[in-house]
C-alpha cells in the first residue's frame, strides 16, 4: 500500500514562562492512501500540536524538528513558505473542532467554499460554484444552491460542520486532518457526521487523520489507531487488534474507564487511572506513565521505553518494557 | 421524610427573542410544561441535546431563573415559600465547567468555606475544621487548600466544586453536566466519587448529561427532553431497553460503544420524531 505521509521522530517544543514545554516528544506516524488513522489521547497529550505541525500551522515561537516528514515524496520541513501554502488546502486540508468559529462570519458560505479552489487551481467562479454545490449535496446539505449566498450564523452546528467537510474536499486533497470534528455536536448529529466522513473518505479515497479523545468514536471509524500519552505514541495497532487486545497499561486503563452498557454493571465502581498527567516542561526521564501505572517497576523511572513490535503482528507496537518482556517470553 | 425531594409541576419558561426594532419578537418556549418527581435518595438522569432546555430547567430549580409558569417544590415545599438561604441549605448545584465556576482570586479553602460564612454556621475554628473534613470526603489533599484554582487540574477543581456544594449538607444536588469538561480517566474518578457520596450522605441527584453511557451507569430513572418538553420518562430499564419515543430510540442508537465491528450506526433524522411529538 502506498504511503501518503511518513513522519519520523517528530518533536515540537514550545517556550513558556516556566521553561520549554515538550509538547510532542518524538512521534513516528505513517498514513497509507485512503486510510483512516485515529489519534486518540487525553487533553494535553500533544495530539493537536501534532496535527498543527503536519499542517504547518504551529505558532511562530514553536520549535519543530523531525528526522523525516514526507508527504507524498515531498519533504514538508524543507519546503519554503510559499510552497507550503500551495500544499495546504490543495493537497492537505483540515477540519477543525468548532464549526461555530472556524467559518468567517462576515463572508458568505459560497465565498469561503470557492476561495481555495479559485486560488489553488485557477478555476472560474462558475466552475468553482458548481463544484461547491455538488459537494454540499454530497455532504447532505439541503438546498445547496441557496446556501452559497447564506452566512454561517444562518446554519445550525451540524450543517456548518457539513459545510466545513465539503470545504475540506473542494480541492480533492490526498490527506484530511480532522481535529475533534464532532466534539461540539450532539450525539445524534455526531453519528450522522461520522458516517458522512467515513462514506466520503471511502468514496474519494482520501486518507484521513482523525484526532479525538473518544474511544467509542475511534472504535467505530478507525482503520488504524495511535494512542498518545504525554507527547508520545504509547501504542499503535489496527482498530480490531487494539480493542480486542490492548497491551499498554494506559490503553487498558482508558478502556476500563468508560461504562459500557450491557458490560459494566450499573452503579458499580468504575476503574479509573489514579493520579494526573506529568508536566512536560523541561527534560523528562523514564516512562511518562510510570506514576499512574499498575505494572511499573523501579526500572521504569530510569529508562525511557521505546516502541516495541509485537512478534505475531508487525502492526501492533507498544511502548512498555514490561509488556514487551512478555513478548520475548512468548517467543 | 418528604414524599418527594424535588417536584416540578407544569414548569415553563418562555423567552421573547427580539428580531430587530420594528419586527415582532418570536416566542421561544425553552421549557414547556415539564412535570417531574424525584424521590429522596433517587438519581434522576435528564438527557437531551443542546438547546433542548435542560440547563434552563436546572436554573429554575436552583432559583437562578424565574419560571413563566408552574411550580418547583423542594422537599414538598414551594421554592418561593422559603428564603433563598433556606433553599440553599437543601439544594446545591455542581456546574459543568470547573474552570469558570470557581473564583480564580480566592484560595480553595476560602471557596469551600464561603457558604458557611454566608449562612453564619459555626465560628472560624469550626468552619476550618468543616472545610478539612469535607475535603477529606471528596478526596482533596490538604495541601491544595492554600492554593488557587489556577494551580489545580480539572478533576481537582471539580472536587472543589463538589466540596463547596456539600459543605452545607444539602440533601439534593443538581449536577449540570458535571463530567463533560473532563478527560475520561478523570471522569471515572468523579463519577465514582458521586456514587460514593450518594451512599454515604443519602443524597438525591438530578443528573443532567448528554452522555448516555454515563447516565445509564449512574441513574435510577431517566427523563428525556426534546425541544422544551419531556418526551419520555421511566426507569433505567424502561428507557434503555424498551424506549418507545422515536427520539429516545434515535438517541440510544447513536451511542458509540468501543466495539470496532459495529461501525457507525445509521441515525434517522429529526423529521421522524418531530412528527411524533
Amino acid at each position: 500500500m502506498k504511503r501518503i505521509l511518513e513522519v519520523k521522530n517528530l518533536q515540537v517544543d514550545l517556550p513558556t514562562a516556566n521553561g520549554t514545554l515538550r509538547a510532542v516528544r518524538g512521534i513516528d506516524l505513517h498514513v497509507n492512501k485512503g486510510e483512516m488513522l485515529c489519534i486518540v489521547g487525553e487533553s494535553g497529550c500533544g495530539k493537536s500540536m501534532t496535527s498543527m505541525a503536519l499542517m504547518g500551522l504551529l505558532p511562530k515561537r514553536a520549535a519543530i524538528t523531525a528526522e523525516a516528514m514526507q508527504f507524498d515524496g515531498m519533504d514538508l520541513l524543507s519546503l519554503s513558505k510559499k510552497e507550503r501554502n500551495q500544499v495546504r488546502g490543495m493537497r492537505m486540508s483540515m477540519i477543525f473542532q468548532e464549526p461555530m468559529t472556524s467559518l468567517n462570519p462576515s463572508y458568505t458560505l459560497g465565498n469561503q467554499l470557492c476561495e481555495g479552489i479559485i486560488k489553488h487551481k485557477g478555476l472560474s467562479r462558475e466552475k468553482a460554484k458548481e463544484r461547491a454545490v455538488y459537494l454540499l449535496e454530497r455532504a447532505g446539505v439541503p438546498y445547496p444552491e441557496k446556501r452559497l449566498n447564506q452566512y454561517p450564523h444562518q446554519l445550525s452546528g451540524g450543517l456548518r460542520q457539513r459545510v466545513i467537510i465539503a470545504m475540506a474536499l473542494m480541492c480533492e486533497p490526498d490527506l484530511i486532518i480532522a481535529d475533534e470534528p464532532t466534539t461540539a455536536l450532539d450525539v445524534t448529529i455526531q453519528a450522522q457526521i461520522l458516517r458522512l466522513i467515513r462514506e466520503l473518505q471511502q468514496e474519494f479515497g482520501t486518507a484521513v487523520i482523525f484526532i479525538t479523545h473518544d474511544l467509542g468514536v475511534v472504535a467505530r471509524i478507525a482503520d488504524r489507531v495511535a494512542v498518545m500519552y504525554a507527547g508520545q505514541v504509547v501504542e499503535t495497532a489496527s482498530a480490531e487488534a487494539l480493542f480486542a487486545n490492548p497491551l499498554h497499561p494506559y490503553t487498558q486503563g482508558l478502556l476500563n474507564c468508560i461504562p459500557i452498557p450491557g458490560k459494566t454493571k450499573p452503579g458499580s465502581h468504575l476503574a479509573s487511572i489514579p493520579g494526573v498527567v506529568p508536566s512536560l516542561i523541561g527534560e523528562f526521564k523514564g516512562c511518562a506513565f510510570e506514576n499512574r501505572c499498575s505494572v511499573s517497576t523501579s526500572e521504569c523511572r530510569r529508562r525511557t521505553p521505546n516502541l516495541a513490535i509485537k512478534p505475531s503482528s508487525a502492526d501492533h507496537q507498544v511502548r512498555c518494557p514490561e509488556v514487551s518482556l512478555s513478548f520475548q517470553e512468548a517467543v | 421524610m418528604p414524599d418527594y425531594a424535588l417536584e416540578l409541576s407544569n414548569l415553563s419558561r418562555h423567552f421573547y427573542l427580539k428580531n430587530g426594532a420594528f419586527k415582532e419578537a418570536t416566542l421561544l418556549k425553552a421549557v414547556d410544561g415539564v412535570s417531574l418527581r424525584i424521590r429522596p435518595g433517587e438519581t434522576l438522569g435528564l438527557v437531551g441535546e443542546s438547546g433542548c432546555g435542560k440547563s434552563t430547567l436546572a436554573k429554575m430549580i436552583l432559583g437562578l431563573l424565574e419560571p413563566t409558569d408552574g411550580d418547583v417544590l423542594v422537599n414538598d415545599k414551594a421554592r418561593g415559600a422559603s428564603s433563598r438561604l433556606a433553599m440553599a441549605r437543601q439544594l446545591q448545584p455542581i456546574f459543568q465547567d470547573p474552570y469558570s465556576s470557581l473564583n480564580p482570586r480566592k484560595t480553595i479553602e476560602k471557596i469551600i468555606r464561603l457558604p458557611l460564612q454566608l449562612h453564619k454556621v459555626g465560628d472560624r475554628h469550626s468552619q476550618k475544621k468543616a472545610v478539612k473534613d469535607i475535603s477529606d470526603l471528596v478526596g482533596l489533599p490538604e495541601r491544595l487548600l492554600k492554593q488557587y484554582p489556577g494551580q489545580l487540574s480539572g478533576g481537582q477543581r471539580q472536587r472543589v466544586a463538589i466540596a463547596r456544594a456539600l459543605i452545607l449538607r444539602p440533601n439534593i444536588l443538581v449536577c449540570d453536566e458535571p463530567t463533560s469538561a473532563l478527560d475520561v480517566s478523570v471522569q471515572a474518578q468523579i463519577l465514582n466519587l458521586l456514587m460514593d457520596l450518594k451512599k454515604e450522605l443519602n443524597l438525591t441527584y438530578l443528573f443532567i448529561s448528554h452522555n448516555l453511557g454515563v447516565v445509564e451507569h449512574l441513574v435510577d430513572r431517566v427523563a428525556v427532553m426534546y425541544r422544551g418538553k419531556l418526551v419520555e420518562q421511566g426507569t433505567r430499564e424502561e428507557i434503555f431497553h424498551h424506549a418507545k419515543h422515536p427520539y429516545t430510540q434515535a438517541l440510544l442508537s447513536s451511542v458509540l460503544t468501543p466495539e470496532p465491528a459495529l461501525g457507525v450506526p445509521e441515525v434517522l433524522d429529526s423529521s421522524s420524531w418531530d412528527k411524533a411529538s
